[in-house]
């Protein structure tokens, strides 16, 4: 540890994917000291073999590493639900090289004292890149802006309130306003409040088959509607987490369009799924915002196939067994997401609806480009943060082999094809699942 | 025609106008004769005899809606060393409404005519309203978040006398909390009259929209706010007009925009400093900068504050022949 000789690898026969040089094309990949030295088709390999280890991928897919921009743990505060460990690791056996955790934490961070606590665990796993928002109001409560200088200062990569909504009018200009110092990013759940009332599901004809209150898919685009007049009126930089409904992302189109400062991404279960998934009152697919009618599903591929959202982010909330089965109105939102979260859009790859690149831009370019990370290319001089996969092995999505402790997802059971074969951080292998290593397993488990 | 048949040109009047509600719309040479004649009262008021006989016979009445000390002090001080007669009246927020409210109080006040009333109101444009209604002259002590023309007067007062010049040329940075700060507006329409480059330095959350249009340089940040600056002019963060959440935190404040001589290095290194007060020390100011006497011109302009206010009342005392033979 620390003082390790200089590290070098190469990887060879990759099926090389860079979104930000749209190479998609086999070559190999030097890695030295923890940063790619170079990259391409036509890199000459054999006569540095011998002081370079040498990983032959095989024709596999070697793309960068996985950037997941929404992550809820449970440290501090729920760490019966998941630690910053138990995310980091599934985070690495997801392919995900970073993630971003949401604020939304007991108690929730919005003061630098916190952020600097998270940092330092974070840290001390150091299995991959933790990152944290802050929340953009004290204690998320929507009334008053929280210390966004000094929590910006301190390495919060954005504001926002998680799950819950800015709600006040007001209260969001200020915040965009504000913000404007610093150049730091807004982040808004957008659905207004007071319309999702006390729904459950996608209002239509299934909630009232089962009889379930719902919440209708104008109260997306309202808030959206809202926050870009605001945003043209104020100035910042605004994004809006997990759009799923065609007129969201209209509405999203028409503001880039115009020119203001707006992205957005949105979650596999809301491309992958619709709201046909909760029949039989599967609480597992409960979530906020709730999954939506086939035609708003078919315009989240559109909308990720065109680019009008930037980013792919698996939205993973783990929820323990006891507050998800319950009766549907009483179970908490919310899945897991880490680790089925390149399986699942690889699916979309594979039945023609995105292109391997668009897939890989949106689950890696696309939010490092959002959040200012250096990730998300195979450059050279970039991170070696890397995932290697086979597009092509078939499987079956079992939670029970999840590494994350929670295994609540929609897509249990569900036939998959692709599968992660190592996860590459800082040039250090942190996923294998031949020798299931991550290497510091036991220490990472018991800490 | 002769020269000798000309009638006598009667001497400049000191002011142009019957009252004084604001610095937008006077011209250079207004303010500079104002303060010219506040020149004279500083010299005077550090005499041991500081009576003057200007205001002799004249009533001058304070009519303060919100609460005041200094300003309200130094009026009556002004009143009183210009030989006038001075009330007092403190009218509660509370006690008092706006609209008829308001006039019915001048129309009282009126029938008693007095020559000068001296009003501050919480509401902008109360004052203007309030003097539609009465026949004397009135000075606007501060309307809410809209001028505060004597506080301006005596800023430029007090740089004047500091640097021994005119205002022409220099930097002046305002910082802190513009968007509730009558003062704030006054001093960004006399800075600009005399042709000094004024600065507007605060969050935007701080900034009233459209603050460029009146000819001010924008900044969200100190350093480069600061740099260069002859003047800086801090604002008190008005909590009491806030409603809202502008700023999360006062430490957060604090540190991005609370002037320490950390942020003052970006000034010129004989930058002066002001502050219309009352301070919050460790809010918009660190004390030890408020408190040094070589930078500090926080003490001076409460100085000045007295001779600007004789020289205002004398103004428009002089302005009125018989303000009750007839209303202009």
């Amino acid at each position: 540890m620390g003082e390790e000789p200089v590290s070098k690898t190469i990887y060879k026969n990759a099926r090389l994917l860079d979104p930000a040089s749209e190479l998609d094309a086999m070559g190999a990949l030097l890695v030295e000291n923890g940063r790619i030295l170079d990259v391409g088709p036509g890199v000459f390999v054999d006569a540095m073999q011998d002081d370079f280890d040498i990983v032959d991928c095989a024709g596999k897919c070697l793309a960068p590493g996985l950037v997941d921009m929404r992550v809820t743990t449970g440290e501090p505060g729920n760490e019966h639900l998941e630690t910053l460990a138990t995310a980091s690791q599934a985070a690495a056996a997801g392919g995900v090289t970073t993630i971003v955790c949401l604020p939304n934490t007991d108690p929730i961070v919005d003061d630098v004292a916190l952020l600097e606590f998270v940092e330092r665990r974070a840290a001390e796993v150091g299995l991959i890149s933790v990152h944290s928002y802050a929340a953009a109001t004290k204690r998320t409560r929507g009334e008053e802006m929280s210390e966004i200088g000094l929590l910006h200062q301190a390495g919060a990569l954005g504001f926002t309130d998680g799950p819950k909504a800015i709600a006040n009018a007001l209260v969001m200009r200020r915040l965009l306003s504000y913000s404007t110092v610093f150049g730091t990013l807004v982040i808004q759940h957008p659905e207004i409040p007071d319309l999702v009332g006390e729904g459950v599901m996608s209002e239509g004809e299934t909630a009232t088959r089962l009889g379930l209150a719902g919440i209708p898919a104008a109260a997306e685009v309202m808030m959206i509607e809202r926050d870009m007049r605001l945003l043209a009126l104020s100035g910042g930089r605004y994004h809006a987490s997990r759009v799923t409904t065609a007129a969201a992302i209209e509405a999203i189109a028409k503001a880039k369009a115009e020119g203001l400062n707006v992205t957005c991404d949105t979650a596999p279960h809301y491309f992958a799924l619709n709201e046909d998934a909760v029949t039989d009152y599967r609480t597992f697919a409960k979530v906020s915002p709730p999954l939506r009618s086939e035609e708003d599903r078919r315009a989240v591929l559109q909308g990720l196939a065109d680019g009008t959202i930037d980013a792919i982010a698996s939205d993973h909330t783990p929820r323990d067994q006891d507050s998800k089965r319950l009766p549907f109105d009483q179970a908490e939102f919310g899945v897991v997401g880490l680790e089925t979260m390149l399986p699942v859009t690889l699916e979309s790859v594979h039945n023609g609806a995105l292109t391997m690149l668009q897939a890989i831009k949106a689950l890696s370019l696309g939010p490092a480009s959002i959040l200012g990370l250096p990730g998300g290319k195979l450059a050279k001089g970039a991170p070696a943060d890397l995932v290697l996969f086979d597009p092509d092995i078939a499987g079956v999505v079992d939670p029970s082999k999840f590494h994350a402790k929670c295994k609540n997802s929609p897509f249990e059971g569900k036939p998959i094809q692709g599968k992660v074969l190592k996860t590459i951080r800082g040039g250090r292998v942190v996923f294998d699942p031949e020798t299931e290593i991550a290497p510091e397993r036991g220490r990472l488990l018991h800490a | 025609m002769t020269a000798q048949s000309l009638p006598q040109t009667a001497p400049e009047p000191l002011f142009r106008f019957r009252h004084l509600l604001g610095i937008e719309g006077l011209q250079r040479p207004d303010i500079e004769r104002l303060l010219d004649q506040s020149d004279v009262y500083v010299d005077a008021n550090r005499q041991g005899d500081k009576k003057h006989s200007n205001l002799r016979g004249r009533t001058l009445i304070n009519l303060f809606f919100e609460n005041s000390t200094r300003t309200r002090t130094s009026f009556e001080l002004a009143g009183k060393r210009l030989g006038g007669d001075v009330i007092n009246m403190s009218v509660g927020t509370s006690s008092i409404k706006k609209g008829e409210t308001l006039i019915d109080t001048a129309m009282t006040l009126n029938a008693m005519h007095p020559d000068v009333l001296v009003v501050r109101h919480a509401d902008s444009g109360a004052v203007q309203l309030l003097a539609e209604k009465v026949n004397c002259s009135v000075i606007n002590a501060g309307d809410g978040t809209h001028e505060h023309p004597t506080q301006a007067l005596l800023d430029a007062l007090t740089i004047r006398r500091r640097l021994g010049r005119g205002l022409e040329g220099l930097t002046v940075a305002i910082c802190g909390d513009i968007a509730h700060s009558r003062v704030a507006r006054s001093n960004i329409h006399l800075m600009g009259i005399m042709g000094a480059r004024v600065r507007a330095v605060a969050p935007p959350t701080l900034l009233p929209a459209g603050l460029d249009r009146l000819g001010v340089e924008i900044h969200h940040d100190m350093e480069t706010g600061l740099k260069n600056a002859d003047i800086i002019m801090m604002l008190r963060l008005q909590t009491e007009r806030m409603k809202g959440s502008f700023v999360p935190s006062i430490r957060e404040y604090y540190r991005l925009y609370g002037l320490d001589y950390e942020k003052l290095k970006a000034a010129k290194p004989d930058a002066l400093i002001m502050h219309p007060g009352p301070m919050n020390r460790g809010v918009e100011i660190d004390s030890e900068v408020a408190d040094d006497i070589d930078r500090s011109l926080i003490r001076e302009q409460v100085e000045m504050g007295v001779a600007v206010r004789m020289a205002c009342l004398e103004a428009l005392v002089s302005t009125q022949t018989d303000p009750w033979a007839k209303n202009q």
